[in-house]
């Protein structure tokens, strides 16, 4: 196994601004790697550079093991696919497919060979002779990703495909995506601002933020183990609690309330005393009858209850401070009531309130 | 007016009836102005129809008694502008002549400019590209001289060629701006898109700018044959009589001192001269008031 | 998290020469960049430069001061020709924005037929200056147009003749003017009403304000943009006035009704005194900048540092 793509001390400015800051990143053979972050954190900045569709102001980037910093986006080995799905709009769907192979001067076979095989894989077959106008916007993005397809290409870039999509189309071409990276197994870079897509697809996560990665891991170390406070304020929804306080010998103290932290993996086995944050995630408050085995134990005053069908949403007061709790959608709450609530503290997330990184 | 629907077009309240007071007062005033805006077509035509003996006895509105197009022959094919009396007709041909060339280097030109700045910017593109809109609003008459020395310089001072070549050069800025705006506003992931797909600085122009550009290039069209035909500065300077375009003509032929004047012959010249952009006017509809609101930022 | 994989070697490779990135770019704007430079910049600065010399009939760089200026502010003509500009541009950007801006509104209250009036109102927009000033002078001439037609009916004494008449030909210049650019002015006010928001109006109705009231009070203040680029354009519209006036009067009776523009063209081309043209033309092109450079600091200046 070799690295996909490396990309090794990027910087990028457009002027004075620095969009990207001496980026490393490894991306493997095979791996679907999801960039995510919210608008400006240089996601797609980030996407272009590798593409070759913006000229990096140093570093260097290697396509498997070729440095391709100074080629054109043709000759790097990338198919790339738009969220406005950018097709060609005065070529049929076939000459949308057959544009780059010929552009490459490819013979007439091959191109015929590679459209049929792309067409068959995305089923888009039927559509060949028809304008993109005359498309609905699930079969645009096929057709898009049908362009990435047939250069068949080492690695794959994705720009926010699925963002122009309805809700409901949406997943399903998610689900789509995900199948079609089982079956092709080439390197996948996907940006994205939503995490549910980045959480489904990924094998691994790059959370972005000015520039930086501020965090590289699995969905679930992402999810579970954020590396600080803004990869754990980003990722959840809704987002996780914070309250302020003091780590004091292993307890979490705030206001009055005591937590002690036992069975909470601290990064380092050592760690002094500090101003600290505590995170939870809304979703791992227990109520009701599992309040008695949790290891600690409060109550909350409910403010204001939101049935979301699935599930109902709490919005509390702990002590002085807001908390929100993920309820089932059958838990009857009303605003007024008093909660008592069960936390898991090996579920937690602590930070240092100077540093916001992980303890 | 609690009843009044409301459309997708105008936006004023609608007037409550018919013949309401404010309606006859609209309807009113739009009716006299619009008799300011088409007498002088009106007499234009009249005249050009009628015999002098008839306009010598006066009234210049009254419809021709007595209908003759011997005018529009004369104007055409015999009519007097200093040496030559062979009518408009020579310099409706050299406007023919500069207008086609001019519209299609002009356009070509701009076009290619447009999107270069664009899609392709450079660490100074924009520069260059701001000292051509400033340029835009320099009077012309600062530019005049030093052009006739150009054109001397390189031959082709009178020739039409010659000012085939300024009209290209003072179209450029307005049809440069308007040919950028369109192209920033095409999604600019169509030209990543493009460059992915290995597609140059040519083959993107061609094959994927200008298919989708045909709308703004029909823009372009009308706004530089109106002007073009339209011009008289350029005309009366950069020509030589064997030269002149039609208005240059047009000019000499009413506004000669010598001989009687034919005032019939004369309006009948002044719509000939006036007919290729009333063409141009009333085919394009739409898009004429798409094509003079562009070129309204022109200096 | 951190596999152990050899990265490949960091070889970096050579930035290209800067020249030749989108070389291709380069070359097609070649012609944008002579036409700027040389003709723009290059042109400009040449006729202000032998605009300090005495060249006659042909361009000399013998340096004579501001000489040619002294001439030009001295010559009644050029004196004639600025009033004549000022009396024009004056009025002609009056009568445009309201002529412009009424029919406009006339044209924006729901009524039939709107596109015919835009027709012909826009029409004469398409006619040449040429044509329009040939075609006015023959409505204006005493002997055959209107006074004639007037004095026809019966009205014997009937007076109207703007053209020959040095005080008021400024004025049969301005109808003609009028007649051919309003229509324009018109397409933009239109447009610009078109944009306004049509809660506006309904809250205008709400609250119980007259269709005038609201026009003076809510809706000209909300259009200051288009006014704006109605202005600018028939400003820069009467500093090149110079056709119309060949045309139409040719600068007479006399030269009361010279322009500058053609100040510059007939010492240029016709007296062979390249100095007082090109001294001329750089007046003009310094009106021109006193006019524009505070409008567009004022437009794009404030922009950019907010």
């Amino acid at each position: 196994m070799t690295y996909s793509v490396e990309i090794r001390q990027l910087d990028l400015s457009f002027g004075a601004v620095k969009v990207l800051k001496n980026l490393d990143l490894d991306i493997h053979e095979g791996e679907f790697l999801v960039l995510l972050g919210s608008s400006g954190c240089g996601k797609s900045t980030l996407l272009n550079c590798i593409a070759g569709l913006l000229e990096v102001s140093d570093g260097q980037i290697f396509i498997k093991g070729r440095n391709v910093t100074w080629a054109e986006p043709s000759e790097r080995g990338i198919g790339m696919v738009f969220q406005s799905y950018a097709l060609y709009p005065q070529m049929t769907v076939r000459g949308n497919l057959s544009f780059g192979l010929k552009n490459a001067r490819l013979p007439k076979d091959e191109i015929e060979k590679r459209v049929a095989r792309a067409a068959s894989i995305l089923q888009i077959e039927p559509l060949l002779d028809r304008k993109p106008g005359a498309l609905s916007g699930g079969q645009r993005q096929r057709v898009a990703i049908g362009r990435a397809l047939v250069r068949d290409v080492d690695v794959f870039l994705f720009d926010e495909p699925l963002s122009n999509l309805d809700a409901k189309l949406r997943v399903d071409l998610r689900v789509e995506l995900k199948r079609l990276h089982n079956q092709l197994q080439n390197t996948m870079i996907y940006v994205t601002h939503d995490q549910i897509e980045a959480m489904t697809l990924a094998d691994r996560i790059a959370v972005m933020k000015g520039g930086k990665i501020m965090q590289l891991g699995s969905p679930d170390e992402i999810y579970n183990r954020p590396r600080n406070l803004y990869v754990a304020d980003f990722i959840g929804s809704p987002s996780m609690n914070f309250l302020h306080g003091h780590l004091q010998g292993g307890q979490f103290k705030v206001d009055d309330m005591v937590m002690p932290m036992t069975g909470y993996e601290f990064a380092a086995p050592q760690v002094a005393d500090r101003p600290a944050v505590i995170g939870i995630r809304p979703e791992h408050v227990v109520t009701g009858e599992l309040v008695r085995n949790a290891p600690l134990q409060f109550s909350v005053d409910v403010d204001l209850v939101e049935p979301m069908g699935s599930d109902t949403l709490i919005y509390a007061k702990l002590g002085q401070h807001p908390f929100r709790i993920r309820m089932d959608g059958q838990a009857r709450v009303r605003s007024g009531e008093v909660l008592a609530i069960g936390i898991d503290p090996s579920r937690a997330s602590l930070f240092d309130q100077t540093t916001e990184d992980r303890l | 007016m609690a009843d009044a629907t409301l459309h997708a077009g105008p936006r004023g309240p609608k007037p409550k009836r018919a013949f309401s007071r404010a309606n006859i007062f609209i309807y009113g005033t739009l009716l006299l102005v619009s008799i300011y805006y088409l007498l002088p077509l009106y007499v234009m035509i009249v005249t050009s129809l009628k015999g002098m003996p008839e306009i010598r006895m006066g009234n210049v509105f009254g419809p021709p008694m007595d209908v003759t197009f011997e005018p529009w022959v004369k104007a055409w094919s015999e009519a007097c502008t200093g040496i030559n009396c062979d009518g408009l007709s020579r310099g409706f041909w050299n406007s023919v002549n500069i207008l086609i060339p001019s519209v299609i280097l002009s356009i070509g030109i701009a076009s290619v400019n447009g999107y270069a700045l664009s899609n392709w910017k450079f660490k100074g593109s924009e520069v260059f590209f701001t000292i051509l809109i400033i340029g835009a609003f320099i009077p012309y008459q600062t530019m005049l001289y030093p052009i006739v020395i150009l054109l001397r310089e390189i031959g082709l001072m009178g020739e039409l060629s010659g000012l085939v070549l300024v009209h290209t050069i003072f179209g450029m800025p307005i049809l440069t701006l308007l040919f950028r705006n369109y192209f920033a506003s095409v999604p600019e992931e169509l030209f990543k898109a493009a460059r992915v797909d290995g597609a140059g600085f040519w083959r993107i122009y061609f094959q994927i700018m200008l298919p989708m550009a045909l709308p703004i290039f029909v823009v372009a069209i009308i706004l530089q044959v109106t002007g073009i035909w339209n011009d008289f500065l350029f005309g009366v300077i950069y020509t030589k009589p064997a030269t002149y375009p039609m208005t240059v003509q047009l000019n000499n032929i009413v506004n000669s001192v010598q001989g009687v004047k034919e005032y019939n012959v004369n309006m009948a010249a002044t719509l000939l001269t006036g007919l290729v952009p009333l063409i141009i006017y009333f085919a394009s509809g739409k898009l004429f008031v798409r094509g003079i609101a562009a070129g309204a930022v022109k200096g | 998290m951190t596999t152990t994989l050899a990265p490949s070697q960091a070889r970096p490779a050579k930035r290209p020469v800067r020249l030749f990135r989108h070389l291709m770019s380069k070359v097609a704007l070649i012609p944008m960049i002579l036409t700027a430079l040389v003709v723009f910049v290059g042109g400009t600065a040449w006729t202000v430069v032998h605009s300090f010399t005495n060249s006659r009939l042909l361009p000399r760089l013998e340096f004579i001061g501001f000489d040619q200026y002294e001439r030009l502010w001295s010559t009644a003509r050029w004196i004639v020709s600025i009033q004549n500009l000022a009396l024009y541009g004056f009025l002609s950007m009056i009568l445009s924005l309201v002529i412009g801006f009424t029919l406009a509104a006339l044209l924006d209250r729901k009524i039939r037929f709107e596109g015919a009036f835009r027709s012909i109102f826009l029409c004469p927009f398409a006619l040449s200056f040429v044509v329009t000033g040939v075609a006015w002078q023959w409505i204006l001439n005493p002997d055959f147009g209107l006074q004639n037609l007037v004095r026809g009916w019966g009205w014997e004494s009937f007076a109207f003749n703007p053209l020959n008449d040095p005080d008021t030909v400024m004025f049969g210049l301005l109808i003609a003017g009028i007649w051919q650019g309003s229509g324009l002015i018109m397409c933009i006010m239109l447009a610009g009403l078109r944009g306004i928001d049509e809660d506006i109006w309904k809250a205008a109705r709400v609250d119980g304000i007259g269709t005038v009231k609201t026009y003076v009070r809510i809706i000209i203040p909300m259009m200051r943009p288009v006014f704006v680029t109605a202005l600018v354009l028939i400003a820069s519209g009467i500093i090149k006035l110079y056709d119309l006036v060949v045309a139409q009067t040719n600068g007479g009776p006399g030269i009361s009704s010279e322009v500058p523009a053609k100040y510059v063209i007939d010492y240029m081309f016709r007296a062979q005194n390249l100095g007082q043209g090109f001294a001329a033309s750089t007046m003009m092109l310094v009106s021109v900048l006193i006019i524009l450079v505070p409008w567009a600091y004022l437009e794009f200046g404030g922009k950019k540092r907010g």
